[in-house]
């Protein structure tokens, strides 16, 4: 029988699987499979300069494109560095296969050098781990890792590589088929549930369709769509099943939760039938579980049936992936009588529209306003912050556009890396980061990874000298003591100082100079007739990346907010 | 809240034991007991999980076993006839000829096998339900002040005749 060498199958396994980009960074228990993809042309080895990185941008990759996004990293702290980008991955659902090199196997346990139990690390945060422990398991087990990867709930899976076991010769069989019988992905919809599901929204004077990111991760926005238009019934969406339906459909609320609208929190509290789908009722949405939906009866459509009924207590649970349970529905589904409570949501959206009020500097909105008026079809990445909910809430997300985002992790420094995958797996879509000045310098070194690959991303630092989102908490519920916040902050200040003032240090980043350090451009920007200009110049450049820097005003806050704890209906509005 | 007991098929490799522990860790569910043990199929091995919870923490404690790929499969036992048991060892110093007799009697009473001793000391060996060696362990600490107790965490299995 034909014999190869660990790394030869770890290759053909790749070529089988259809992958044709791997984010790695080399190391010394790597070097084997490094040598073998130096050898194989078909697939393109993109070098981060960080392993955090490296997994946001297998991540924005993988979420932009829905393939599973392959990793591939050395022992020891190649490994360990994964870990934030395996939990974020793990939290938002997302396709990844993490490849970690180890210490051959008669070293393990002995302290060697870049020896870490990787596995061991990540077993809280990943679908699946394991580590090979025999070269003819090699096949199979990258088979079941790219299966459970994308299947079902979809998830990263962590696959640690003795050195040894990847020179050994063995088998060259890739398999063709899985079976693991632990892990049989739930298929089909129960249609004696949907229907009474159904038969619930029928009944209902206020219905209300609450969409989570399992309709986004299902690709099944048009399923939706049509179920609504045919419907009539209103929709509120998770930050991470924004974009599910166009945001400018007449029956599209906006997003609930903590930094949600006004209309949709109150909606979601006063509806009497709350039909949700791909959600898992994270404290962000819910708030105060207790009043949460009080007085609606609740549906929850989920794969994970762990999801369900694990912080809200549903009525009637289904366990289905959104798109197939969308489409099945879509054969039951009639016109509901939903105007006067459309004429009630209307209301409330007049009441308090959401809107940032004119500040000194640049306005984050208007910022956002350009981008949604400039890029049709295009991919927007964000870090985590104020920016983030900013953009959550502005951006207008209609076919062909996306929005990637840390939403249940909430990991720093994640939006610069995704937005390189992305732009990656999406060579001819616009790409445009935002971030704030903290998160960008969490994964700044990326800048040369971008540059490197030429890559045309467009990176919004929304820049108000804090990190803008803990400030805020500690302007509404910590006495206005600003700890440990200020960006801007140097050796003398004072560190009881209650807010920006005139005797302020200047901001110590440069990153117009910064960009230029990585041979990128960098574009400051600040006043608000200098944003389109500033865009137009991102634009022509397209052999790589742009830093437009916007000065904000430092005291931007993100409304309404919810303190946690509070029910949904306890907004602050200003 | 209330004790309950599951079953659990898992595969028999590596770190599963470590996948499931930490599982409870992790959740910060009460477990009150695990033992694990391969089965007549040497790769998959059983465990029988003790938990402490109220109803709905205990739906979602199988329904997270259920979606780990280790796990083959998860059987709640709470309305299952089953045989449960649990090995016990308990040392007790008596070095008073009247105590040793003592001991000797309660472990009659219990059904416990006095497994070894000599003129100071008696090993007890008793394998019966976690409460009674609760109580046998109780009666026993109540009367001697030197004693040792090792438990080996209950495993259990369908009943036949009862099913």
């Amino acid at each position: 029988m034909k014999q190869l060498k660990g790394t030869s199958l770890f290759v053909k396994a790749l070529k089988e699987e259809g992958v044709d980009t791997v984010f790695g960074y080399p190391g010394g228990m790597v070097t084997d499979i490094f040598d073998e993809l130096y050898k194989e042309d078909g697939i393109e080895v993109i070098l981060p300069r960080h392993e955090q990185a490296l997994i946001h941008e297998a991540d924005g990759y993988a979420r932009s494109t829905g393939k599973v996004g392959v990793c591939l990293v050395t022992s020891g702290p190649g490994a360990a560095n994964t870990v934030t980008g395996i939990a974020t991955a793990y939290y938002d659902s997302v396709p990844l296969v993490c490849f970690s090199g180890q210490v051959p196997l008669h070293l393990i346990g002995n302290d060697a050098f870049q020896e870490v139990d990787i596995i061991g690390m990540t077993r809280g945060i990943c679908k699946f781990g394991m580590i090979l422990k025999n070269r003819e398991d090699l096949g199979r087990v990258i088979k079941e890792a790219f299966y459970i990867a994308r299947t079902g709930k979809p998830g990263p899976v962590v696959i640690d590589l003795p050195k040894n076991l990847m020179v050994e010769m063995g088998s060259a069989e890739y398999p063709k088929e899985v079976n693991i019988r632990g892990y049989k992905p739930s298929t089909g919809v129960h249609i004696g549930q949907l229907k009474k599901a159904m038969g619930l929204l029928w009944k209902a004077k206020k219905p209300l369709m609450l969409i989570g990111g399992g309709v986004n991760i299902a690709r099944a926005g048009a399923l939706l769509t049509q179920f609504v238009e045919e419907t009539k019934i209103p929709v509120v969406t998770t930050i991470m099943g924004k974009g599910a339906i166009d945001t400018d459909h007449p029956y599209y609320i906006g997003n609930l939760g903590m930094h949600g609208e006004y209309a949709a929190n109150m909606a979601v509290s006063e509806c009497d039938v709350l039909y949700s789908i791909g959600t898992r009722f994270s404290d962000r949405v819910t708030s105060k579980i207790s009043e949460f939906a009080k007085n609606a009866q609740i549906v929850h459509i989920d794969i994970d049936s762990a999801a369900i009924s694990k912080n809200i207590k549903v009525d009637i649970p289904i366990v289905a992936d959104a798109g197939e349970a969308l489409a099945a529905m879509l054969k039951y589904n009639k016109r509901c009588d939903t105007d006067e409570w459309m004429e009630i949501i209307r209301g409330w959206k007049a009441e308090h529209p959401l809107g940032m009020k004119p500040a000194r500097g640049v306005c984050p909105e208007t910022v956002i306003e350009y981008i949604n008026k400039t890029f049709k079809e295009s991919i927007v990445v964000t870090d985590v912050g104020q920016h983030q909910m900013w953009t959550t809430q502005y951006l207008e997300l209609t076919k062909g556009k996306q929005l990637l985002t840390s939403g249940g992790m909430g990991t720093m420094g994640y939006g610069l890396p995704a937005a390189i995958g992305a732009k990656l797996g999406n060579p001819d879509k616009p790409v445009i980061c935002i971030s704030g000045d903290g998160g960008m310098q969490m994964n700044i070194q990326e800048m040369a990874t971008a540059v490197a690959h030429e890559l045309p991303v467009i990176i919004c630092i929304m820049n108000n000298g804090y990190l803008g989102m803990v400030r805020q908490i500690q302007e509404l519920f910590y006495s206005r003591h600003y700890s440990s916040v200020c960006t801007c902050w140097r050796k003398g200040c004072d560190t009881k100082c209650g807010g920006p003032s005139s005797k302020c240090p200047p901001y110590s980043t440069d990153f117009v100079k910064l960009a230029e350090a990585y041979d990128a451009m960098g574009i400051r920007v600040e006043k608000e007739e200098e944003i389109a200009p500033a865009f137009e110049k991102a634009m022509q450049n397209t052999k790589g990346p742009t830093i437009i820097e916007f000065i904000i005003d430092r005291k931007d806050m993100v409304y309404p907010i919810v303190q946690g704890g509070k029910p949904l209906t306890d907004m602050i509005l200003e | 809240m209330k004790k309950r007991w599951i079953s659990l098929y898992v595969e028999n490799y590596s770190g599963v034991l470590a996948k499931v522990a930490g599982l409870f860790s992790a959740k910060a569910y009460n477990l009150d007991s695990l033992t694990v043990g391969a089965t007549e199929d040497p790769t998959v091995s059983r465990m029988t999980i003790g938990v402490i919870s109220d109803d709905a923490t205990f739906e979602q404690i199988k329904k997270q076993l259920n979606r780990c790929v280790e796990v083959i499969k998860v059987i709640d036992f709470t309305s299952i006839p089953i045989h449960r048991n649990e090995l016990l060892y308990i040392k007790v110093a008596c070095p008073a000829k009247e105590d040793r007799e003592e001991i000797f009697r309660i472990a009659q009473a219990f059904g416990a096998a006095v497994i070894d001793c000599d003129m100071e000391n008696v090993l007890l060996q008793c394998v019966q339900t976690e409460q009674r060696n609760d109580s046998l362990i109780a009666l026993i600490r109540d009367n001697f002040k030197d004693i040792e107790v090792v438990r080996g965490g209950s495993v259990a299995i369908e009943s036949i005749s009862m099913m």
